[in-house]
């Protein structure tokens, strides 16, 4: 069951020339540019090694030209690995031939294209009905299928369209139907929004992770939009000169670049919206308990020389908070704690993005509680700690 | 001069006679495989004349009548259908009906062996690069060699009349349909061709399901330009007794008789524009209403 969907090792495809002289020579530590200019063969991809977990969203990003699209080719077999091996379930289909090849992409991988890869000659639901086509379905049942993925992408009216009438972020819904409507274990995507206007972008990023909820496909997505890596992925591998540099989950990554390669791709991120509430929040200073009285919290106060304290109940669970001023009045008065206790607190989840936060804390009074589901109190997070994560 | 002659003149020493060995060995050709070319001549002549014999049904009436309706629904302008219908009109007014016939069933015939061979030749020479390699300086052959190099041997072979026509015929207007089918086929978005492999399509699946639909409008106009071609060799053809309209120009100028030749190079003509545009409009149009039909 904890078998990988698709693993790696040591996989490395060299075009051109004499790919196993390049393999030696890469192995005894000569880079992609030296082995070049030796033997004139082209390092795509060497020595990668991965696992990608089932039903998650493995995302390799890399700029142009970092072996990221020949990697993810070498997962269908579009392109013969020179040596390594490639697992998928547990099983070696490095040698798949013939009708096992073809099998497999039918049943087991689909592949999104960055261009599209539509066919012209075909309209909307021709293109959709391909896989299922090839594969010998009957005619009744992949249009069936198809007009059911046509709506999952919500392109619903537009079957008889032809491709060409279609702007492109419908035609990469197109894509996207068509790869759904085989229903593969895995999708492949290959940079399937770098061809679409930002806009169009952020919308189908968005789409991707909903439909991804009702479908729970494994996906290999590959970019080389940093902030489209960490929204959509649950681990991110980073390549470089036809290596994986690093694999990780975002936050991994982020927290600790670790080389400064990787700091500067990550640089470009924009921070608040991988970087969450239990990320910045911080132990509060002092805390003050419902039975203690006011002369304690102002002294809680005074010593950590703040204006509020969070006044906790006997589970670390919130209660409210005290301030400065209230309190000094209670003592005068001679008030207890919970008749001065005020409740307007802004509280949230530690799984919320600090992008959510920023209008938030701009507001508010008091730090920000951070609660787990028993309200809790896990930490708070501060104005200050707000703003500066975003630097 | 002097001893250093060789120098500036090419030396006689070096040169071969080939004509004669080329000669002989053509003579020996032709008679020692003599049945097997007559065997070859006859299935092909019953093939020319099977096609002849379907032409010649069509009754001259139905004749305009088609060029007419083709005429409009290509460029949707009955007023186009009837100016081709007049021009074919002008060739029966000129007297050369049955002989337009004959040459219509001959380039017909030709483009047909043309294509039979051509399409499998092009696709063969689009999926390969060791096949492209062999075809194409064997087509800039076939299309720089001047046309009587082949057709004297062609008639060596099969004799005068309609076979070594159809077969010269063929040989010139073979290349354009090989050619443009290849380039077709090689210019269809490699992506295009990756998403067919990736989804299993076998290799016939994705050259019969996606190359050779995207490749189309350029393999038609391969099919054209062949047409266009095989429609050149009419005159050329006549010269080793293939009868038609080409035959007409010929005794004409032979006769010296201009008004003759003259009334057959426009009926040439004609034709000639008549199955340009009608094949190309049927091309363009078909792209058309095969969208909105989809």
């Amino acid at each position: 069951m904890n078998t990988p969907m698709i693993s790696t090792r040591g996989l490395t495809k060299v075009f051109g020339y004499s790919p196993q002289a390049a393999v030696k020579l890469l192995r005894e530590g000569m880079d992609k540019d030296a082995v070049f200019r030796k033997l004139g063969s082209a390092v795509g991809v060497y020595d990668v090694s991965l696992d990608i977990e089932r039903g998650r969203t493995f995302v390799i990003i890399g700029l142009s030209g970092s072996g990221k699209s020949t990697l993810v080719r070498l997962m269908n077999l579009l392109l013969r690995p020179t040596c390594g091996s490639l697992l998928f379930e547990g099983e070696d289909i490095v040698g798949l031939k013939g009708n096992d090849l073809i099998d497999y992409r039918r049943n087991k991988v689909s592949m999104v294209f960055q261009g599209f890869g539509l066919m012209g000659h075909r309209d909307v639901l021709g293109n959709v009905c391909y896989g299922l086509e090839v594969k010998g379905v009957r005619k009744d049942k992949r249009i069936d299928r198809a007009m059911e993925m046509i709506g999952l992408v919500g392109l619903s009216g537009w079957e008889h369209q032809p491709i060409s009438s279609l702007s492109g972020g419908m035609k990469q819904r197109v894509g996207l139907a068509r790869a759904l409507a085989n229903d593969p274990e895995v999708l492949l995507m290959d940079e399937p929004f770098s061809a679409l206007d930002p806009i169009v972008r952020r919308d189908m990023q968005f789409e991707l992770l909903g439909i991804q909820k009702k479908v729970k496909k494994t996906m290999v997505f590959i970019t080389h939009d940093i902030n489209e890596a960490f929204k959509l992925g649950d681990r991110v591998a980073i390549m470089k000169d036809a290596k994986v540099v690093r694999i990780g989950s975002p936050e991994e990554i982020l927290s600790d670049p670790g080389d400064e390669y990787i700091e500067q791709f990550v640089r470009d991120i924009d921070r608040s919206k991988v970087l969450l509430a239990r990320n910045v929040m911080i132990t509060p200073a002092s805390l003050v308990k419902i039975g203690d009285g006011p002369n304690v919290a102002l002294k809680e106060m005074k010593s950590n020389s703040i204006s509020s304290v969070f006044v906790i109940g006997d589970n670390m669970d919130l209660v409210g908070i005290v301030t400065l001023d209230s309190a000094m009045k209670a003592r005068a008065a001679n008030l207890s704690l919970t008749e001065i206790i005020e409740n307007d607190i802004i509280v949230t989840d530690p799984d919320t993005p600090i992008a959510d936060l920023i209008p938030i804390a701009a507001r508010a009074k008091f730090p920000i509680a951070v609660l787990d589901p028993t309200r809790r109190l896990l930490g708070i997070v501060t104005k200050a700690a707000v703003l500066s994560s975003l630097t | 001069m002097g001893p250093f002659n060789w120098l500036l003149t090419f030396p006689s020493a070096l040169t071969i006679d080939t004509g004669p060995i080329v000669d002989d060995a053509v003579a020996s050709l032709s008679r020692a495989w003599a049945p097997l070319f007559s065997l070859m001549g006859n299935a092909l002549l019953g093939f020319v004349n099977s096609i002849q014999s379907v032409v010649d049904i069509i009754p001259w009436w139905v004749m305009l009548g088609i060029v007419f309706a083709l005429g409009w629904r290509l460029t949707r302008r009955a007023s186009r259908g009837a100016a081709y219908a007049f021009m074919l009109l002008i060739v029966g007014i000129l007297g050369l009906w049955e002989l337009m016939y004959i040459t219509l069933g001959l380039v017909i015939s030709s483009v047909l062996i043309s294509l039979a061979i051509g399409l499998p030749i092009g696709i063969l020479a689009s999926g390969s690069r060791r096949a492209e390699s062999l075809i194409k300086p064997a087509l800039d052959a076939m299309q720089t060699m001047p046309t009587f190099v082949y057709l004297i041997p062609a008639v060596m072979f099969f004799g005068l009349g309609k076979v070594p026509g159809v077969i010269a015929t063929t040989i010139y207007a073979v290349p354009p349909v090989i050619r443009l089918t290849s380039h077709g086929i090689r210019q269809v978005d490699k992506e295009v061709v990756e998403a067919a492999l990736s989804f299993g399509s076998t290799r016939a699946q994705v050259l019969f399901k996606v190359q050779i639909p995207l490749a189309l409008p350029t393999i038609m106009a391969g099919i054209n330009q062949t047409l266009m071609m095989a429609m050149a060799m009419v005159v050329t053809c006549a010269m080793i007794g293939v009868k038609g309209l080409g035959y007409e120009v010929i005794v004409g100028i032979n006769r010296l008789e201009i008004g003759r030749g003259l009334k057959s190079g426009i009926a040439i003509v004609i034709m000639a524009v008549l199955l340009d545009r009608l094949t190309q409009g049927w091309f363009s149009a078909g792209d058309k209403l095969k969208e909105k039909d989809e």
